[in-house]
């Protein structure tokens, strides 16, 4: 194991000022790129972010070593500037107010509730973008818009979270008479099929967008899974489309996910995609990137950013100062401050036009703020699990979700190869409170009663369930009229782990629910010491444990 | 003590196991009472209270050991079936027959019965045995009657009592001397009749015994049929009858006119025997017997023997009958009778003191020694005036209190009862405290325990919280059971006369000095002498284990293996079997309530202050608005609903749609669950609420039919739809509730008796009575007590854990949607939203 790139001065905590190497946004220094630590015995006790808390935990040294993101990249001076000039100059296809004519109908798609992670501060990307595309759009004279906020199957997003990402002037111009809404996979008279791809995959997206003359899709890039053909492919799709790439099949063959040449998953959104432009939808794509800046550089939670041997006296102080509040806090009011956080990401880069074509210079932009070279495998990773993955926003995260940041989201953060070895060990650290959002997840507290007590492998899961949550009438009732992720979530949570749980030798969940823990088939253990033990069952004695620094996302490129 | 005394102690009990042995492999081997089955070989003889424990042992033995015997059993038509099928059930079916079965085979036993046995209805609490006149042919047919019908039990009601016990003897002589006949008649009576004495007490009959008090049986039967008049009269006062309505109300609240109608009557009845029982207590007391059983017994001895006539009469005294020594089967027994339940209760650890004289004698006798005494007197036959024979223990081998307390003790230690949780109960040490003493701590538990009781019914308190209350329920009633066999049986511990057998004696002698009878192998052996138990035996490897065995304990450890109770039920009701499954809303699927969800709607389109108002003064209500619920659930609504009145219906129905999720937050997944499984398994499904159809219109998919509250509509001067706040029908809450049901039921074509309804307060008992299979979910203090009292499924639903809740009945505001009412075109000029 060596590191890339070589380690900075290492000092013992407070003894030094906070580098000034660290990335101020807005100082516009060259932030620091990611970075593989070796631990010895001078590395003080790692975070591990823990659900609504953390966790502060020794690695063993001579033998671990700990993938840093890179720092925030600075973001772009004139947001709005940048905007109107990508409108006027896309990739690949005329501008924006050339597609425009008067009497047209106008569809503005764009990202849901679950991008950015957390919310951002206001104002959403999405509400300068839509706010630019409606400008030209009214000076161009065009009628009849429709925003839809294109959350596959997904729930149905609030009053309060559409304000959030679209400013009060889009929300009160737009939702009163029912031109601002969210897409609505199970409206009978909503979806238009569109064809069958040559691979057989259906093809079905919202008949308001096949409708229209224009389909502007506004996205934002947080992962680099996100965007290209799967903002429309998906986002404004259903059930009919989206079991065909959605299904432990797709997913074990998609090395990762998060990179889109090996990831079969996007394979089959390409495709889709196709079917799309050949029927004829015309899509003007806008792709976003942010800075990774989750926490901000000052603030409360500014040192959860920060790597631990440059924790200054007052970093520890507050860390002290918060970890003792949240212990003494209940459960509720933990949520409530978590939950509460908007993170203050700047768009990094805007690009429109034609969608393959922008979607590469976006991915360009992901990883060049995202990506750490990290060199082979190690026998055991490690990861401490946030509070916050896509589908808890403003909710809980219950343990399916647990399982889906673990196992789908952070194991698959990797190009090349999992950082993990086949047959390795996977650590994560979360409580994994036996707790379920009635109102979010109906269909999830009946598959973790039902389906997880008889099976934890997604194949049989997907051939006895699917079928059955799917095309349940009452969570199809819920999804539509309240706030409820469709019947089908949870197991497409279950099946974004497949490519993990058939990759790992094991999983271990440090300080969770010992119950939730097994039901999700996995082991529990009480610390981190433990769990290294426990693992040496699976991966043998002294083994070499790797740890991502996650959140602030990054992404491994493993050789 | 020296060495060698204090070895022959230890060898003592084996030595006079040994003489018993011998004594009895001596009697099989020569010397015979056969005389007994030769005398009433190919008798005819009468018995009453055959289905009792005494009486199916005596009919057992009768067929099994007398040749050509033929029996006539007088019984009493039970409620349902009538004297054969009763006999066949509650005689014959039972194990003491197994000998005779395994004899005869199946079908040759129903043959062998058939024949010999012929079965009357006839009650001795009616004048002239109520015979009809097959009946009276068998009887005066009878060579023998033995009457050993009674009412046992030690808290009969005065009047049942006086009926039976001090009557039935004095009327089967009237009987036969109407029919003209003069079988031998041997009554049944009890040692008990001599009172509470000290010392001595012989057979002699009691009038001309020294213990004779002057009364006057029928003054007694006058007295006894008065009181129960006047306290029937007295249950019936204007003021008692508003007690009883109050006491049923306060147990089953606002359950419907019906429910509280029955709960009165019952009550009334109650009362009405309770104090029969206590005005029975308190004469024998007041002339000096321990209960009502025996006064009665005693005053019924008096009058057979004053008009008896021409019959002759014979009495036998038995003491306290317990399970055989050997005869059907060793241990056998028959009922939970008077010192089971004291045993058991002691072994499961409820009663930590009973009082009792440790050296008083306990006279316990086995019930096969008094069956062959009984026939010995049949066999002997009537001598020239009434005889008494005594079948006791006391006078010939006593069992001491203490000793058989030890017994016990000892006993259950080596071979605990397990609690639920398959742990071993470790019964109390037993320090024989005086009975008023532990009266008066019983007492106080009691009383404390029914404040508690009362305490926590009068709190709205439901779900895990109301399993309290169940608890406390449970210890009152322990305390109230443990306080009863204080109250009947402490007399019995404490009772030191000691009854004389030497009739028991002479008539052994005397068919002993008779007895030359044929060979050994042939002979039925009937056991007379009481000096034959040998205590620590008897108890130990005969008595306890089958009672334990009778009271059906959980005598192993660990945890019971296998479904439980609640598991089976719970399988039962989701059968395919099923029918129909109806569902309450309010506290059975969702944590919420009429009053929260009008706050919501309320408040939705309320300015801040006004909202804190409207919450603040619906808080302020609740006592009242409770209370109104409590007593009448459907003019509660009424009340409350005309709340809506001027509410426009789009607006509320536009509400009502976001109220949805809301309600969803408040819902148990398990209840939800529940409904969707009912469907799936084809049942059909509605919900029948009191909770307006606007409110509950979102749930329309989860059930097959919903039955809700539906409120009028008008127009307003705009021509704008509105509620005028009265309701359109009588809201299906209470009676309606059940009503509805039915007639949903009728009209779906579906049974009652297969269909499940699921509700969590005693309001909706007519509904749950309705159903075949009812299910109290959460249920409130009092409903908890009712299903507990009648084994329904009770089934704890919580909401999802983490589900968010409001402190106050506030709705989230509609906030800027109704600040523009109409849209506003998009402008473009107006300032980005930029902070």
């Amino acid at each position: 194991m060596t590191t890339t790139p070589p380690r900075p001065p290492r000092s013992p905590i407070g003894r030094r000022k906070a580098t000034t190497r660290t990335s101020v946004a807005g100082s516009r220094t060259r932030p620091r790129p990611g970075l593989v630590l070796d631990v010895d015995r001078s590395t003080p006790p790692i975070l591990f972010h823990h659900g609504e808390n953390f966790r502060l935990e020794p690695l063993p040294s001579g033998r671990s070593r700990i993938i840093y993101p890179p720092d925030p990249l600075p973001g772009l001076t004139d947001p709005d500037g940048s905007i109107r000039d990508a409108l006027d100059n896309p990739i690949d296809a005329d501008p924006l107010r050339a597609q425009l004519f008067a009497g047209m109908k106008l569809t503005i798609a764009f990202d849901d509730i679950s991008l950015p992670l957390p919310q951002m501060r206001k104002p959403d990307i999405r509400q300068r973008v839509i706010e630019a595309v409606l400008d030209i759009a009214a000076e161009v004279g065009v009628d009849d818009v429709h925003i839809i906020a294109a959350l596959a199957l997904h729930r149905r997003m609030t009053e309060a979270e559409l304000r959030h990402c679209l400013g009060d002037r889009i929300y009160d111009a737009f939702a009163p008479d029912g031109k601002l809404y969210n897409h609505d996979a199970e409206d009978p008279d909503g979806m238009t099929h569109l064809g069958t791809t040559g691979a057989g995959e259906e093809v079905e997206i919202s008949t308001r967008a096949v409708e229209s003359d224009l389909v502007v899709y506004v996205n934002i890039n947080l992962v680099s899974m996100d965007g290209g053909h799967k903002s429309t492919a998906t986002g404004l799709s259903g059930y009919r489309a989206l079991r065909h790439h959605h299904n432990p099949k797709t997913m074990e063959a998609s090395t990762s996910f998060m990179d889109q040449h090996n990831s079969e998953l996007h394979s089959a959104n390409w495709r889709q995609g196709d079917v799309i432009r050949n029927a004829g939808v015309k899509i003007f794509q806008i792709e976003t990137t942010v800075n990774n800046n989750t926490f901000g550089t000052t603030g409360p939670m500014a040192v959860l950013q920060k790597r631990e041997w440059e924790w200054s006296g007052r970093d520890r102080a507050a860390f002290i100062a918060m970890k003792s509040g949240l212990d003494r806090m209940p459960a509720q009011g933990r949520r409530r401050v978590f939950q509460n956080w908007r993170a203050p990401f700047e768009m990094t880069s805007v690009q429109a036009g034609e969608i393959e074509a922008v979607h590469k210079v976006t991915t360009e932009h992901v990883y060049a703020q995202q990506a750490v070279p990290v060199e082979g495998q190690t026998d055991i990773v490690t990861m401490g699990l946030p509070y916050l993955c896509p589908y808890n926003v403003n909710s809980i995260m219950n343990p399916i979700l647990v399982m889906c940041l673990g196992l789908g989201y952070f194991f698959n953060m990797y190009r090349g190869r999992p950082v993990v070895r086949e047959g390795g060990v996977l650590i994560m650290s979360h409580p994994t409170p036996w707790e379920f959002h009635p109102v979010h997840h109906p269909s999830y507290i009946d598959f973790f009663e039902q389906v997880l007590t008889e099976t934890t492998d997604p194949h049989k899961m997907a051939h006895h369930y699917e079928k059955q949550f799917a095309e349940d009438e009452w969570y199809r009732h819920l999804y539509r009229t309240s706030h409820a992720y469709h019947g089908v979530h949870p197991l497409y949570m279950w099946y974004w782990g497949a490519h993990a749980l058939d990759h790992l030798g094991g999983v271990i969940i440090v300080g969770g629910d010992t119950k939730a823990v097994r039901r999700l088939g996995f082991r529990p253990a009480s610390s981190l010491n433990d769990a290294l033990e426990m693992a040496t069952d699976v991966v043998g004695p002294q083994p070499t444990v790797t740890h991502v620094h996650n959140p602030p996302v990054l992404m491994a490129d493993v050789s | 003590m020296s060495e060698e005394s204090d070895k022959f102690c230890r060898i003592l009990p084996t030595f006079r196991r040994l003489v018993v042995l011998l004594g009895r492999a001596f009697s099989l081997a020569g010397r015979n009472w056969s005389l007994i089955d030769a005398q009433l070989a190919g008798r005819t003889i009468a018995v009453t209270g055959s289905t009792g424990f005494l009486g199916t042992a005596l009919v057992e033995r009768l067929l099994r050991s007398i040749p050509d015997v033929r029996l006539v059993l007088i019984i009493r038509a039970g409620k349902r079936s009538d004297v054969e099928r009763r006999a066949a059930r509650d005689i014959f079916k039972n194990d003491a027959f197994d000998q005779l079965r395994g004899r005869h085979g199946m079908d040759g036993f129903n043959e062998f019965i058939a024949e010999r046995v012929t079965v009357v209805e006839g009650d001795v609490g009616t004048d002239g045995l109520g015979l009809n006149e097959a009946g009276r042919a068998a009887l005066a047919g009878c060579d023998t009657i033995i009457h050993s019908a009674a009412t046992v039990s030690f808290d009969a009601a005065l009047d049942t009592a006086v009926e039976v016990n001090l009557l039935g003897p004095h009327r089967i002589a009237m009987t036969l001397a109407d029919l003209g006949a003069t079988p031998h008649l041997v009554s049944v009576s009890t040692c008990y009749v001599a009172g509470n004495r000290r010392g001595n007490a012989p057979e002699e009959l009691l009038a001309g015994g020294p213990f004779a008090l002057d009364i006057n049986w029928r003054a007694e039967v006058e007295s006894a049929r008065r009181i129960r008049s006047d306290l029937d009269a007295q249950s019936r006062t204007p003021e008692r009858l508003a007690e009883f309505a109050k006491a049923a109300r306060q147990e089953l609240g606002a359950a419907g006119t019906g429910a509280l109608a029955a709960k009165t009557e019952q009550l009334r009845q109650r009362w009405a025997s309770d104090a029969l029982v206590d005005a029975g207590r308190a004469r024998a007391a007041s002339l000096g017997w321990p209960d009502a059983y025996a006064y009665t017994k005693a005053l019924g001895e008096q009058a057979l023997i004053e008009t008896r006539g021409d019959v002759p009469v014979s009495i036998v005294r038995p003491s306290i009958i317990e399970s055989a020594l050997t005869e059907p089967a060793p241990g056998w027994i028959r009922g939970f009778r008077m010192a089971e339940p004291v045993l058991i209760s002691y072994a499961r650890g409820l009663l930590s003191e009973f009082p009792g004289v440790p050296e008083g004698v306990v006279d316990v006798i086995p019930v096969d020694l008094v069956v062959n005494a009984i026939l010995a007197v049949a066999a002997r036959g009537p001598l020239d005036e009434p005889d008494v024979t005594q079948v006791a223990s006391g006078s010939a081998n006593p069992l001491r209190y203490r000793q058989l307390v030890e017994l016990v003790s000892g006993w259950f230690k080596e071979n605990p009862i397990y609690d639920r949780d398959g742990q071993p109960i470790i019964p109390p040490e037993w320090r024989f405290p005086r009975r008023g003493r532990v009266q008066a701590q019983l007492n106080r538990a009691t009383t404390g325990l029914r404040i508690a009781e009362r305490g926590l019914q009068a709190l709205p308190l439901r779900g895990k919280q109301a399993q309290l209350g169940i608890e406390v329920a449970e210890k009152r009633e322990m305390a109230e059971r443990a306080k009863t066999y204080v109250d009947l049986y402490g007399a019995y511990t404490q009772c030191e006369a000691i009854y004389q057998v030497d009739q028991l004696d002479q008539l052994r002698l005397d068919l002993e000095a008779e007895g030359a009878g044929p060979s050994a192998a042939e002979v039925e052996h009937f056991e007379l002498d009481p000096r034959v138990i040998d205590w620590e035996d008897y108890v130990r490897t005969i008595h306890l284990p089958s009672v334990v065995e009778s009271a059906r304990v959980k005598t192993t450890p660990g945890r019971t293996t296998g479904p439980d109770r609640s598991e089976r039920r719970r399988r039962q009701i989701l059968s395919e079997e099923r029918h129909l499954a109806a569902f309450d809303l309010e506290n059975t699927l969702i944590a919420s309530n009429v009053v929260a969800s009008y706050a919501w709607l309320a408040t939705r389109r309320l300015g801040r202050t006004e909202r804190l108002k409207l919450a603040t003064k619906l808080i302020a209500e609740g006592p009242s608005l409770l209370s109104l619920d409590r007593s009448d659930r459907s003019d509660f609504l009424r009340f409350f609903y005309r709340r809506y009145n001027d509410a426009p219906v789009d607006l509320l129905a536009e509400d009502a749609a976001e109220l949805f999720s809301d309600l969803l937050a408040k819902s148990y997944p398990d209840g939800i669950r529940r409904v969707r499984e009912h469907r799936r398994l084809g049942h059909r499904t509605v919900l029948i609420t009191g909770a307006l159809d606007l409110v509950v219109e979102p749930l329309r998919p989860l059930f097959d039919d919903i039955i809700s509250a539906e409120l009028g509509m008008v127009l307003d001067e705009d021509d704008v739809a509105i509620y005028d706040g009265e309701l359109l029908d009588v809201p299906p809450t209470g009676e309606s509730r059940a009503a509805a049901l039915i007639d949903y039921a009728k009209a779906h074509d579906c049974d009652l008796a297969e269909s499940v309804a699921y509700a969590d307060s005693t309001s909706d008992l007519p509904m749950l009575e309705a159903v075949g299979f009812p299910v109290a979910v959460n249920p409130e203090t009092r409903l908890a007590a009712v299903a507990r009292k009648r084994g329904w499924l009770v089934e704890q639903w919580t909401k999802s854990p983490g589900s968010p809740g409001r402190l106050l009945p506030i709705g989230p505001r509609a906030s800027e949607l109704r600040r523009h009412a109409k849209p506003q075109p998009y402008d473009p000029s107006a300032a980005a939203g930029t902070p």
